[in-house]
Protein backbone atom coordinates (compact mmCIF):
# COMPACT_ATOMS: atom_id res chain seq x y z
CA UNK A 1 0.00 0.00 0.00
CA UNK A 2 1.34 3.41 -0.96
CA UNK A 3 0.61 6.06 1.68
CA UNK A 4 0.43 9.03 -0.65
CA UNK A 5 -2.25 11.50 -1.64
CA UNK A 6 -1.80 10.67 -5.32
CA UNK A 7 -4.29 8.73 -7.43
CA UNK A 8 -3.42 5.05 -6.89
CA UNK A 9 -3.49 2.81 -9.95
CA UNK A 10 -4.48 -0.68 -8.87
CA UNK A 11 -4.67 -2.64 -12.13
CA UNK A 12 -3.38 -2.72 -15.69
CA UNK A 13 -6.91 -2.00 -16.92
CA UNK A 14 -7.09 1.11 -14.76
CA UNK A 15 -3.63 2.11 -15.98
CA UNK A 16 -4.75 1.81 -19.62
CA UNK A 17 -7.91 3.81 -18.92
CA UNK A 18 -6.01 6.65 -17.24
CA UNK A 19 -3.30 7.04 -19.87
CA UNK A 20 -5.88 6.93 -22.66
CA UNK A 21 -8.36 9.33 -21.08
CA UNK A 22 -5.79 11.94 -20.01
CA UNK A 23 -3.49 13.79 -22.40
CA UNK A 24 -0.61 14.13 -19.90
CA UNK A 25 0.06 11.50 -17.25
CA UNK A 26 2.92 10.90 -14.81
CA UNK A 27 2.99 7.51 -13.07
CA UNK A 28 5.44 6.80 -10.25
CA UNK A 29 5.88 3.07 -9.78
CA UNK A 30 7.63 2.36 -6.49
CA UNK A 31 7.49 1.39 -2.84
CA UNK A 32 7.41 3.36 0.41
CA UNK A 33 11.20 3.63 0.44
CA UNK A 34 13.88 6.30 0.58
CA UNK A 35 14.29 6.72 -3.16
CA UNK A 36 10.53 6.78 -3.88
CA UNK A 37 9.04 8.93 -1.10
CA UNK A 38 10.73 12.15 -2.24
CA UNK A 39 9.34 11.67 -5.77
CA UNK A 40 5.79 11.13 -4.46
CA UNK A 41 6.21 14.29 -2.35
CA UNK A 42 7.28 16.31 -5.39
CA UNK A 43 4.33 15.01 -7.44
CA UNK A 44 1.89 15.86 -4.65
CA UNK A 45 3.18 19.42 -4.60
CA UNK A 46 3.14 19.79 -8.37
CA UNK A 47 -0.44 18.52 -8.65
CA UNK A 48 -1.80 21.95 -7.76
CA UNK A 49 0.52 23.75 -10.21
CA UNK A 50 0.30 21.38 -13.19
CA UNK A 51 -3.44 21.03 -13.45
CA UNK A 52 -3.10 19.77 -17.03
CA UNK A 53 -1.17 16.70 -15.83
CA UNK A 54 -2.65 13.64 -14.11
CA UNK A 55 -0.30 12.49 -11.31
CA UNK A 56 -0.58 8.84 -10.22
CA UNK A 57 1.34 6.14 -8.40
CA UNK A 58 1.38 2.36 -8.62
CA UNK A 59 2.81 -0.22 -6.26
CA UNK A 60 5.95 -1.78 -7.69
CA UNK A 61 5.15 -5.11 -6.01
CA UNK A 62 1.66 -5.28 -7.46
CA UNK A 63 1.93 -7.92 -10.25
CA UNK A 64 -0.25 -5.64 -12.39
CA UNK A 65 2.63 -3.15 -12.49
CA UNK A 66 4.10 -5.42 -15.18
CA UNK A 67 2.46 -2.91 -17.48
CA UNK A 68 5.25 -0.54 -16.42
CA UNK A 69 8.04 -2.97 -15.55
CA UNK A 70 7.84 -4.56 -19.02
CA UNK A 71 8.02 -1.32 -20.97
CA UNK A 72 10.96 -1.21 -23.40
CA UNK A 73 11.75 2.27 -22.06
CA UNK A 74 12.69 0.84 -18.64
CA UNK A 75 15.16 -1.73 -19.97
CA UNK A 76 18.33 -1.31 -17.92
CA UNK A 77 16.52 0.33 -15.01
CA UNK A 78 17.69 -1.09 -11.67
CA UNK A 79 16.50 1.54 -9.25
CA UNK A 80 13.02 2.42 -8.06
CA UNK A 81 10.87 4.33 -8.56
CA UNK A 82 10.32 3.86 -12.27
CA UNK A 83 8.65 7.12 -13.26
CA UNK A 84 6.85 7.14 -16.59
CA UNK A 85 5.50 10.17 -18.45
CA UNK A 86 2.74 9.50 -20.98
CA UNK A 87 1.37 11.85 -23.64
CA UNK A 88 -1.79 10.70 -25.42
CA UNK A 89 -1.16 7.18 -24.13
CA UNK A 90 2.43 6.99 -25.40
CA UNK A 91 5.59 6.99 -23.26
CA UNK A 92 7.54 10.20 -23.84
CA UNK A 93 10.02 9.86 -20.97
CA UNK A 94 11.01 7.38 -18.26
CA UNK A 95 13.38 7.85 -15.31
CA UNK A 96 14.88 5.49 -12.76
CA UNK A 97 15.50 6.14 -9.05
CA UNK A 98 15.20 9.37 -7.08
CA UNK A 99 14.69 12.68 -8.90
CA UNK A 100 14.77 16.29 -7.76
CA UNK A 101 11.91 18.74 -8.19
CA UNK A 102 14.01 20.54 -10.81
CA UNK A 103 14.50 17.33 -12.80
CA UNK A 104 10.78 16.52 -12.67
CA UNK A 105 9.62 20.02 -13.64
CA UNK A 106 12.13 20.10 -16.51
CA UNK A 107 10.53 16.94 -17.94
CA UNK A 108 6.99 18.19 -17.35
CA UNK A 109 7.78 21.53 -18.99
CA UNK A 110 9.49 19.90 -21.97
CA UNK A 111 6.84 17.28 -22.72
CA UNK A 112 3.61 18.64 -21.26
CA UNK A 113 4.19 22.39 -21.21
CA UNK A 114 4.82 24.69 -18.26
CA UNK A 115 2.08 26.03 -16.02
CA UNK A 116 1.06 29.65 -16.31
CA UNK A 117 2.65 30.41 -12.95
CA UNK A 118 5.63 28.08 -13.24
CA UNK B 1 9.53 45.39 7.69
CA UNK B 2 5.99 44.53 8.70
CA UNK B 3 5.34 42.41 5.67
CA UNK B 4 3.88 38.97 5.32
CA UNK B 5 7.35 37.75 4.37
CA UNK B 6 8.91 38.80 7.67
CA UNK B 7 9.05 36.17 10.44
CA UNK B 8 10.27 35.96 14.00
CA UNK B 9 12.26 32.85 13.13
CA UNK B 10 13.12 31.15 9.86
CA UNK B 11 14.15 27.50 10.08
CA UNK B 12 16.29 26.23 7.22
CA UNK B 13 15.59 22.50 6.99
CA UNK B 14 12.51 20.40 7.74
CA UNK B 15 13.90 17.22 9.28
CA UNK B 16 13.13 16.18 12.87
CA UNK B 17 15.23 19.03 14.32
CA UNK B 18 13.61 21.71 12.16
CA UNK B 19 10.08 20.36 12.59
CA UNK B 20 10.48 20.17 16.37
CA UNK B 21 11.77 23.73 16.44
CA UNK B 22 8.77 24.72 14.30
CA UNK B 23 6.37 23.06 16.76
CA UNK B 24 7.91 24.76 19.81
CA UNK B 25 8.20 28.22 18.22
CA UNK B 26 4.72 28.26 16.70
CA UNK B 27 3.21 27.07 19.96
CA UNK B 28 5.05 29.94 21.67
CA UNK B 29 3.24 32.27 19.21
CA UNK B 30 6.40 33.04 17.28
CA UNK B 31 5.75 33.68 13.58
CA UNK B 32 7.76 30.82 12.12
CA UNK B 33 8.66 29.64 8.63
CA UNK B 34 10.32 26.35 7.72
CA UNK B 35 12.09 26.34 4.36
CA UNK B 36 13.10 22.89 3.17
CA UNK B 37 15.09 22.03 0.06
CA UNK B 38 13.75 18.50 -0.34
CA UNK B 39 10.84 16.50 1.02
CA UNK B 40 9.78 17.42 4.55
CA UNK B 41 11.17 14.93 7.07
CA UNK B 42 14.82 14.79 6.01
CA UNK B 43 16.71 11.55 6.59
CA UNK B 44 13.87 10.42 8.86
CA UNK B 45 11.57 9.65 5.90
CA UNK B 46 14.26 7.36 4.54
CA UNK B 47 13.94 5.04 7.54
CA UNK B 48 11.60 2.16 6.93
CA UNK B 49 10.82 1.54 10.59
CA UNK B 50 11.69 3.48 13.73
CA UNK B 51 11.46 1.26 16.80
CA UNK B 52 13.30 3.38 19.36
CA UNK B 53 11.35 6.62 19.40
CA UNK B 54 10.11 6.80 23.00
CA UNK B 55 6.37 6.45 23.42
CA UNK B 56 5.85 5.03 19.95
CA UNK B 57 6.28 1.27 19.64
CA UNK B 58 7.09 1.26 15.93
CA UNK B 59 6.39 3.79 13.22
CA UNK B 60 7.66 4.41 9.71
CA UNK B 61 9.91 7.42 9.32
CA UNK B 62 7.51 8.70 6.67
CA UNK B 63 4.57 8.59 9.09
CA UNK B 64 6.53 10.16 11.95
CA UNK B 65 7.62 12.99 9.64
CA UNK B 66 4.04 13.55 8.53
CA UNK B 67 2.84 13.58 12.14
CA UNK B 68 5.47 16.18 13.07
CA UNK B 69 4.62 18.27 10.02
CA UNK B 70 0.88 18.20 10.81
CA UNK B 71 1.62 19.15 14.43
CA UNK B 72 3.76 22.12 13.35
CA UNK B 73 1.08 23.29 10.90
CA UNK B 74 -1.65 23.01 13.54
CA UNK B 75 0.29 25.42 15.74
CA UNK B 76 0.49 27.87 12.81
CA UNK B 77 3.97 27.15 11.46
CA UNK B 78 4.35 27.89 7.74
CA UNK B 79 6.22 25.30 5.65
CA UNK B 80 7.61 25.52 2.15
CA UNK B 81 9.28 22.39 0.76
CA UNK B 82 11.25 21.51 -2.37
CA UNK B 83 12.50 25.08 -2.56
CA UNK B 84 16.05 26.07 -3.56
CA UNK B 85 17.86 28.62 -1.42
CA UNK B 86 19.93 31.00 -3.55
CA UNK B 87 21.44 33.12 -0.79
CA UNK B 88 21.30 33.72 2.95
CA UNK B 89 22.35 36.82 4.88
CA UNK B 90 22.81 35.86 8.52
CA UNK B 91 24.54 38.98 9.75
CA UNK B 92 22.85 41.99 11.27
CA UNK B 93 19.63 42.31 13.23
CA UNK B 94 17.48 41.26 10.27
CA UNK B 95 18.45 37.99 8.61
CA UNK B 96 17.26 37.20 5.09
CA UNK B 97 16.84 34.22 2.80
CA UNK B 98 16.53 34.56 -0.97
CA UNK B 99 15.08 31.66 -2.96
CA UNK B 100 16.06 30.78 -6.49
CA UNK B 101 12.56 31.69 -7.71
CA UNK B 102 13.02 35.24 -6.41
CA UNK B 103 10.97 35.00 -3.22
CA UNK B 104 12.67 36.66 -0.26
CA UNK B 105 12.01 36.15 3.46
CA UNK B 106 13.40 37.91 6.51
CA UNK B 107 13.50 37.20 10.24
CA UNK B 108 15.09 38.20 13.54
CA UNK B 109 16.53 34.76 14.11
CA UNK B 110 17.48 31.76 11.98
CA UNK B 111 17.77 28.10 12.96
CA UNK B 112 20.00 26.12 10.63
CA UNK B 113 18.91 22.49 10.37
CA UNK B 114 19.78 21.50 6.78
CA UNK B 115 20.60 17.91 7.79
CA UNK B 116 22.85 15.56 5.89
CA UNK B 117 22.85 13.28 2.87
CA UNK B 118 24.49 10.08 1.70
CA UNK B 119 28.02 10.61 0.53
CA UNK B 120 28.72 9.69 -3.08
CA UNK B 121 32.07 8.68 -4.58
CA UNK B 122 31.99 11.51 -7.12
CA UNK B 123 33.77 9.57 -9.84
CA UNK B 124 33.22 9.17 -13.57
CA UNK B 125 30.00 7.39 -14.52
CA UNK B 126 28.43 7.43 -11.06
CA UNK B 127 25.69 9.96 -11.81
CA UNK B 128 24.97 8.64 -15.29
CA UNK B 129 24.48 5.07 -14.02
CA UNK B 130 22.50 5.95 -10.87
CA UNK B 131 19.38 3.78 -10.99
CA UNK B 132 20.99 1.71 -13.75
CA UNK B 133 23.22 -0.39 -11.50
CA UNK B 134 24.52 2.22 -9.07
CA UNK B 135 22.41 2.36 -5.92
CA UNK B 136 22.47 3.81 -2.41
CA UNK B 137 19.58 1.75 -0.99
CA UNK B 138 19.72 -2.03 -0.53
CA UNK B 139 16.10 -2.40 0.59
CA UNK B 140 14.93 -0.43 -2.47
CA UNK B 141 16.94 -2.02 -5.22
CA UNK B 142 18.38 -5.29 -3.84
CA UNK B 143 15.94 -7.55 -5.68
CA UNK B 144 17.05 -6.25 -9.08
CA UNK B 145 20.30 -8.12 -8.47
CA UNK B 146 18.93 -11.58 -7.74
CA UNK B 147 21.49 -14.17 -8.83
CA UNK B 148 23.97 -11.47 -9.89
CA UNK B 149 27.40 -10.34 -8.76
CA UNK B 150 27.60 -6.99 -7.01
CA UNK B 151 29.97 -4.69 -5.17
CA UNK B 152 29.37 -2.89 -1.88
CA UNK B 153 31.56 0.14 -1.18
CA UNK B 154 32.28 1.08 2.44
CA UNK B 155 33.52 -0.33 5.73
CA UNK B 156 31.15 0.97 8.39
CA UNK B 157 28.12 -0.67 9.97
CA UNK B 158 25.78 0.24 7.11
CA UNK B 159 28.10 -1.18 4.46
CA UNK B 160 28.69 -4.50 6.22
CA UNK B 161 25.10 -5.00 7.38
CA UNK B 162 23.70 -4.16 3.95
CA UNK B 163 26.29 -6.41 2.27
CA UNK B 164 25.02 -9.31 4.39
CA UNK B 165 21.39 -8.45 3.62
CA UNK B 166 22.18 -8.25 -0.10
CA UNK B 167 23.39 -11.87 -0.09
CA UNK B 168 19.67 -12.75 0.07
CA UNK B 169 19.60 -11.73 -3.58
CA UNK B 170 23.11 -11.60 -5.03
CA UNK B 171 25.18 -14.65 -5.83
CA UNK B 172 28.38 -12.89 -4.86
CA UNK B 173 29.08 -9.65 -3.00
CA UNK B 174 32.50 -7.99 -3.07
CA UNK B 175 33.12 -5.38 -0.41
CA UNK B 176 35.53 -2.66 -1.53
CA UNK B 177 36.91 -0.56 1.32
CA UNK B 178 39.46 2.24 1.37
CA UNK B 179 41.24 1.12 4.56
CA UNK B 180 42.90 -2.17 5.55
CA UNK B 181 40.46 -2.53 8.44
CA UNK B 182 36.73 -1.94 9.03
CA UNK B 183 35.19 0.76 11.25
CA UNK B 184 32.03 -1.29 11.87
CA UNK B 185 31.09 -2.99 15.15
CA UNK B 186 32.78 -6.34 15.72
CA UNK B 187 29.55 -8.35 15.38
CA UNK B 188 28.88 -6.80 11.94
CA UNK B 189 32.43 -7.59 10.80
CA UNK B 190 32.16 -11.19 12.01
CA UNK B 191 28.82 -11.70 10.29
CA UNK B 192 30.17 -10.39 6.99
CA UNK B 193 33.42 -12.38 7.23
CA UNK B 194 31.61 -15.61 7.97
CA UNK B 195 29.28 -15.24 4.98
CA UNK B 196 30.57 -17.47 2.14
CA UNK B 197 29.07 -15.20 -0.53
CA UNK B 198 31.09 -12.16 0.58
CA UNK B 199 34.63 -11.33 -0.62
CA UNK B 200 36.80 -8.40 0.40
CA UNK B 201 39.02 -6.00 -1.52
CA UNK B 202 40.76 -3.83 1.05
CA UNK B 203 42.75 -0.58 0.73
CA UNK B 204 40.93 0.11 -2.50
CA UNK B 205 38.26 2.28 -4.04
CA UNK B 206 36.24 2.55 -7.23
CA UNK B 207 37.72 5.09 -9.61
CA UNK B 208 35.28 4.69 -12.50
CA UNK B 209 31.88 3.19 -13.35
CA UNK B 210 31.55 1.70 -16.82
CA UNK B 211 28.47 0.98 -18.91
CA UNK B 212 26.05 2.55 -21.34
CA UNK B 213 22.45 1.43 -20.85
CA UNK B 214 23.31 -0.14 -17.48
CA UNK B 215 26.37 -0.78 -15.33
CA UNK B 216 28.77 -3.30 -16.86
CA UNK B 217 31.78 -2.96 -14.61
CA UNK B 218 33.99 -0.72 -12.51
CA UNK B 219 37.64 0.20 -12.22
CA UNK B 220 39.02 -0.69 -8.80
CA UNK B 221 42.05 1.29 -7.68
CA UNK B 222 44.44 -0.03 -5.04
CA UNK B 223 45.13 2.96 -2.81
CA UNK B 224 48.50 1.60 -1.64
CA UNK B 225 50.01 0.74 -5.03
CA UNK B 226 47.93 3.00 -7.29
CA UNK B 227 47.28 -0.01 -9.54
CA UNK B 228 43.93 0.00 -11.36
CA UNK B 229 42.06 -3.02 -12.70
CA UNK B 230 38.79 -3.61 -14.49
CA UNK B 231 36.22 -5.52 -12.44
CA UNK B 232 33.05 -6.89 -14.00
CA UNK B 233 29.95 -6.37 -11.89
CA UNK B 234 26.20 -6.00 -12.32
CA UNK B 235 25.63 -3.52 -9.53
CA UNK B 236 27.32 -1.32 -6.95
CA UNK B 237 25.83 -0.24 -3.63
CA UNK B 238 27.54 2.73 -1.99
CA UNK B 239 27.48 3.16 1.81
CA UNK B 240 30.29 5.55 2.67
CA UNK B 241 28.59 7.65 5.31
CA UNK B 242 26.82 10.96 5.42
CA UNK B 243 27.86 14.55 4.95
CA UNK B 244 26.35 17.77 6.28
CA UNK B 245 24.38 19.90 3.81
CA UNK B 246 26.36 23.00 4.65
CA UNK B 247 28.10 23.89 1.38
CA UNK B 248 26.11 27.11 1.06
CA UNK B 249 26.96 28.11 4.66
CA UNK B 250 30.74 28.12 4.17
CA UNK B 251 32.11 31.49 5.23
CA UNK B 252 28.78 32.48 6.77
CA UNK B 253 28.86 30.48 10.00
CA UNK B 254 31.66 28.64 11.78
CA UNK B 255 32.12 25.07 10.51
CA UNK B 256 34.54 22.34 11.55
CA UNK B 257 36.89 20.52 9.15
CA UNK B 258 34.09 18.11 8.19
CA UNK B 259 31.80 20.99 7.23
CA UNK B 260 29.60 20.60 10.32
CA UNK B 261 28.23 23.65 12.16
CA UNK B 262 29.90 24.35 15.49
CA UNK B 263 27.36 25.08 18.24
CA UNK B 264 27.40 25.87 21.95
CA UNK B 265 25.20 23.91 24.41
CA UNK B 266 22.32 26.35 23.79
CA UNK B 267 22.64 25.55 20.06
CA UNK B 268 23.87 29.05 19.28
CA UNK B 269 26.46 29.51 16.54
CA UNK B 270 29.17 32.16 16.28
CA UNK B 271 26.63 34.52 14.67
CA UNK B 272 24.25 36.33 17.00
CA UNK B 273 20.67 35.20 16.54
CA UNK B 274 21.66 32.18 14.49
CA UNK B 275 21.19 28.72 15.99
CA UNK B 276 21.68 25.23 14.58
CA UNK B 277 20.39 21.72 15.26
CA UNK B 278 20.21 18.24 13.76
CA UNK B 279 22.58 16.20 11.61
CA UNK B 280 24.38 19.24 10.21
CA UNK B 281 26.01 20.17 13.54
CA UNK B 282 29.29 18.90 14.94
CA UNK B 283 28.47 15.88 17.14
CA UNK B 284 28.97 12.15 17.46
CA UNK B 285 25.49 10.63 17.75
CA UNK B 286 23.01 11.08 14.92
CA UNK B 287 19.55 9.85 15.90
CA UNK B 288 16.02 11.21 15.44
CA UNK B 289 15.66 11.54 19.21
CA UNK B 290 18.86 13.57 19.43
CA UNK B 291 17.75 15.87 16.60
CA UNK B 292 14.40 16.39 18.31
CA UNK B 293 16.16 17.41 21.53
CA UNK B 294 18.46 19.79 19.71
CA UNK B 295 15.51 21.28 17.82
CA UNK B 296 13.81 21.95 21.16
CA UNK B 297 16.87 23.67 22.60
CA UNK B 298 17.43 25.73 19.45
CA UNK B 299 13.77 26.81 19.43
CA UNK B 300 13.77 27.89 23.07
CA UNK B 301 17.08 29.72 22.60
CA UNK B 302 15.81 31.47 19.46
CA UNK B 303 12.55 32.41 21.19
CA UNK B 304 14.51 33.87 24.09
CA UNK B 305 16.68 35.82 21.66
CA UNK B 306 13.71 37.22 19.74
CA UNK B 307 11.84 38.17 22.91
CA UNK B 308 14.89 40.02 24.22
CA UNK B 309 15.36 41.78 20.90
CA UNK B 310 11.74 42.93 20.84
CA UNK B 311 12.22 44.63 24.21
CA UNK B 312 15.12 46.76 23.03
CA UNK B 313 15.17 50.30 21.72
CA UNK B 314 16.97 48.99 18.68
CA UNK B 315 13.94 46.92 17.78
CA UNK B 316 11.67 49.98 17.87
CA UNK B 317 14.06 51.71 15.48
CA UNK B 318 13.84 48.81 13.04
CA UNK B 319 10.21 49.61 12.45
CA UNK B 320 10.46 53.35 12.06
Amino acid sequence: MLYTNLKHIESSAEHAKIINENENVMVICGRMGPMCIPVYGIAEELETEYKHVKFCDMEFDNPESNVIRNLPEVRGFMGIPFTIYYKNGKVVKATSSIQTRQQVTAILNEHFGATVNA
Amino acid sequence: MKTENHFDVIILGGGPAGLTAGIYLSRARMKTLILNEGTIGGQMVLTHEIANYPGVKTISGFQLANNMMAQAKEFGCELKSNIVVKNTDLNGRIKSVLLEDGRKYSSYSVILSPGGRSRSLGVKGENELRGRGVSYCATCDGDFFTGKEIVVVGGGNSALEEAVSLTKYAEKVTIVHQFDHFQAFEHAIEEAKSNPRINFVMSSTISEFKGTESLEGVVIKNLKTGEEQDFRTDGVFIFIGYMANTESLKGKVELNDSGEIIVKPDMSTNIEGVFAAGDSISKRIRQVTVAVGEGTIAALSAAGFVNQLKKTKEHELLFQ
